[in-house]
């Protein structure tokens, strides 16, 4: 018998946690910019606050970005924010750097750590050292196969969280690129319209129809993938081999999108731990999200089938 | 300039008096240059493990000839084990890092705990150096590591002097930090382009430098058509929405005129050597070389100036004096513009290279000093490519062995006078008009 697994999503704002859990999340992730990575929107203490209870008040979860990778200048301002999040009684956070990992431990130890260390958690090894240093969770790279996942699982010692749809992260620099780029072009720009707001992508020569977006925030440059993952399709074999989350990226699209997908991916868990064996994925909960997905956004199965090379 | 100002920053470096001049060795040939114009200690990719599956890299044999060759000089040999492992290569890594043991090597170099793990406890003569793959870039995160056990921490590339002088200050450790080279312009290891595009897994050695082509910027001109509408700009747009300002059925707006360069993230290659007192002063251990797919002619040029400014700067820091002809020698074996990196600020516009790339080194190594005979004056060279009588050329070596001079005659190994030096390897007589050593460089002007 596994435990029914859960469902995450990324909040970006109060508004967006609500909705989120009338759509079915389990969980939510929420967070900084300054120590955070990626969010969809960054929240105050105050709003993280407000996100615990609303999602206390029914049962599920909320885990906080802290998977950022710290500066020296960021390690004064980390104890403070630890025991706020401790005192706001947030479920988890999500981590990356030892920094934050030792200063969880010495001042919010009743919180939990998830390692999210993005594309460099591929292996079971390296997850079980951490969870040897007191992660509880280890958050799969995207670039892992559907192979990779299920052979993992048994010999993980912490739970496993795999991102079952959107877009990822393919490349972050601290450089500032697109304000660099238009600063050589002559026209600068400083007005931080750069942001995720404005819908930027880049184009390859070779690759016309893919559209990768890319956008500033104080953390760097960040290029997100082409084409969403999606994986519902296959999320039986997710289920049966035990994962212990499932990850909605929410980031670059609009609440609805989020709200629907939530409620699709609810359902086929909800269908899945009532009865596994009389569980059959069904076209029409596709179509749903076909509706209303971005028509120059593919949706695919990420790297869950592909084999790379190196 | 900034390099000769009284350096800002004091730390201490863990070990050593002297900073470790620390060299790429992309074979075993280059492994012998890199030691022999200077190189403190060389660091190598295996057959498995390392981040550039397309090397030709050290078989354990020839692991144990480059410890031995090492060994003469005093250097030492490191070994790159960076990837981020995934299941699959679990099981060699134990016997693999005790071959690496037995082979003489130093320490290996390491991003992934699934491999610093077995190395601690399987083959504990071999030091971990923490691989600039895990980005470290703050004061705790190394003290963490070295409570594992780490002697050595490197950097990432994104640390500033001011960041590396306060983890001095905080953290008794060697650390390691690029001063030459090209760069990723991601935080290492935060970059899965090349298997995006390509299927190529970049963390694992397969990087195909998709950061180097050229893209086409373009903002999206649709409206509310699945792109991120913020809260604000929302409400903003209730009471009455703002006429679009774009023209129906254009759904991308490109960001760039015809006549601009386009985007790109590749960055321009790192070179400190402007700056050998702020390295020193600040308490850096290993001054690092980037470039085990170089050739010897660059890690030869490269290590030769780096050692000469160390050198100079610890024997007399008070009076030392940057040599414009190390800028001239750098500049000989670079093949992108160079410039600072992180070390002083955030690297902007001019750090990158827009226009299209010219790939060219502007010398050829043309050949290499077997033997030299002072009484004729003769050297017997090696051809490592095409010269001819009449062509200029510069012998260069250690310790700061350099003049030009015109090729003359030239003869094969039997004393028929050629007219071109034109088959690879072969030995060819000519006279010299200053003394070389064995190992020293002959290089010509390209074109």
């Amino acid at each position: 018998m596994s435990i029914k697994p859960e469902l995450l999503a990324a909040a970006g704002s109060v508004a967006d946690a609500a909705a989120y859990l009338e759509a079915g999340a389990d969980a939510l992730l929420v967070g900084e910019d300054r120590f955070g990575m990626r969010l969809p929107g960054s929240l105050t203490l105050d709003e993280i606050a407000q996100v615990v209870q609303l999602a206390h008040g029914q049962g599920s979860k909320v885990y906080v970005s802290l998977n950022n990778l710290m500066t020296n200048d960021l390690l004064p301002e980390l104890p403070a924010y630890v025991k706020a999040l401790g005192d706001i009684g947030v479920d988890a956070v999500e981590f990356n750097d030892p920094s934050v990992l030792t200063t969880i431990k010495d001042l919010a130890p009743q919180v939990k750590l998830h390692w999210n260390a993005e594309m460099t958690a591929t292996n079971y090894s390296t997850a079980n050292y951490w969870g040897s240093k007191g992660a509880s969770r280890v958050i799969l790279a995207r670039e892992l196969n559907m192979d990779e996942v299920t052979d993992m699982k048994p010999q993980l010692q912490l739970e496993a969280q795999v991102q079952v749809h959107g877009m990822t992260n393919i490349y972050h620099s601290k450089r500032r690129l697109v304000n660099s780029y238009m600063q050589q072009q002559g026209r600068p720009v400083n007005d931080g319209s750069l942001g995720k707001e404005r819908g930027l992508f880049l184009i390859e020569a070779e690759r016309q129809d893919e559209k990768y977006p890319i956008y500033e925030d104080i953390n760097g440059t960040h290029i997100m993938s082409s084409e969403d993952i999606c994986i519902l399709e296959d999320l039986h074999l997710l289920m049966a081999a035990g994962v212990d989350s499932f990850k909605v990226e929410t980031l670059l699209k609009p609440r609805h999108y989020n709200e629907v997908v939530i409620r699709t991916y609810r359902k086929a868990i909800d269908l899945y731990a009532a009865d596994a064996s009389a569980y059959a994925f069904q076209e029409e909960w596709m179509d749903g999200i076909r509706a209303i997905q971005d028509p120059e956004r593919e949706l695919s199965f990420g790297f869950f089938y592909k084999e790379q090379v190196y | 300039m900034e390099a000769m100002a009284q350096p800002k920053y004091k730390g201490k470096r863990y070990r050593l008096d002297k900073p470790e001049l620390l060299a790429p060795a992309g074979n075993l040939e280059k492994l012998k240059f890199a030691v022999h114009y200077g190189a403190d200690a060389v660091y190598i990719g295996g057959q498995k493990y390392g981040l550039r599956s397309n090397a030709d890299n050290f078989s354990f044999e020839e692991m144990k000839e480059g410890v031995e060759f090492a060994k003469k000089y005093g250097a030492k040999v490191f070994v790159a084990t960076n990837i981020y492992a995934h299941n699959e290569d679990i099981e060699g890594i134990e016997s693999y890092l005790r071959s690496l043991e037995e082979a003489g090597i130093a320490a290996i170099i390491a991003a992934d705990p699934a491999i610093i793990e077995v190395a601690k406890r399987a083959a504990p003569k071999l030091e971990v150096h923490l691989s600039t793959q895990q980005s470290t870039l703050n004061w705790q995160a190394v003290k963490f590591w070295k409570d594992e056990g780490l002697p050595r921490v490197v950097l990432g590339r994104e640390a500033s002097l001011e960041e590396i002088a306060a983890i001095k200050e905080h953290v008794d450790i060697e650390i390691e930090a690029f001063i030459h080279g090209a760069m990723c312009s991601s935080f290492s290891g935060r970059c899965v382009l090349s298997n995006h595009f390509t299927d190529r897994d970049s963390n694992r050695g397969g990087c195909c430098q998709s950061c180097r082509w050229k893209y086409d910027l373009f903002e999206d001109g649709r409206e509310e058509q699945g792109h991120w509408v913020s809260e604000e700009q929302q409400l903003m747009e209730q009471p009455a929405p703002a006429p679009s300002p774009f023209k129906p059925g254009v759904t991308q707006i490109p960001l760039f005129q015809p006549e601009d360069n386009q985007f790109t993230m590749g960055s321009k290659d790192l070179c400190m050597l402007e700056h050998i007192p702020d390295l020193i002063e600040v308490g850096i251990d290993s001054f690092k070389i980037e470039g085990r797919m170089k050739s010897i002619h660059y890690v030869a040029t490269v290590v030769n100036v780096y050692r000469q400014a160390i050198d100079s700067y610890m024997a007399d820091p008070e009076h030392y004096v940057l040599k414009p002809e190390w800028i001239e020698e750098i500049n000989k074996a670079a093949n992108r513009p160079l410039n600072t990196g992180f070390f002083y600020d955030t690297p902007d516009h001019e750090d990158h290279i827009y226009e299209p790339e010219e790939k060219a080194v502007p010398y050829d190594f043309a050949g290499l000093v077997m033997e030299y005979d002072e009484r004729s004056g003769t050297a017997i060279i090696q051809q490592r490519n095409h010269f001819k009588p009449g062509d200029e050329i510069e012998f260069f070596g250690p310790e700061g062995t350099f003049f030009k001079q015109t090729v003359g005659s030239i003869q094969d190994e039997n004393g028929s006078e050629l007219d071109a030096a034109r088959h690879p390897l072969q030995l060819i007589r000519m006279k010299l008009e200053q003394p070389v050593r064995h190992f020293d460089m002959m290089r010509k002007r390209k074109g």
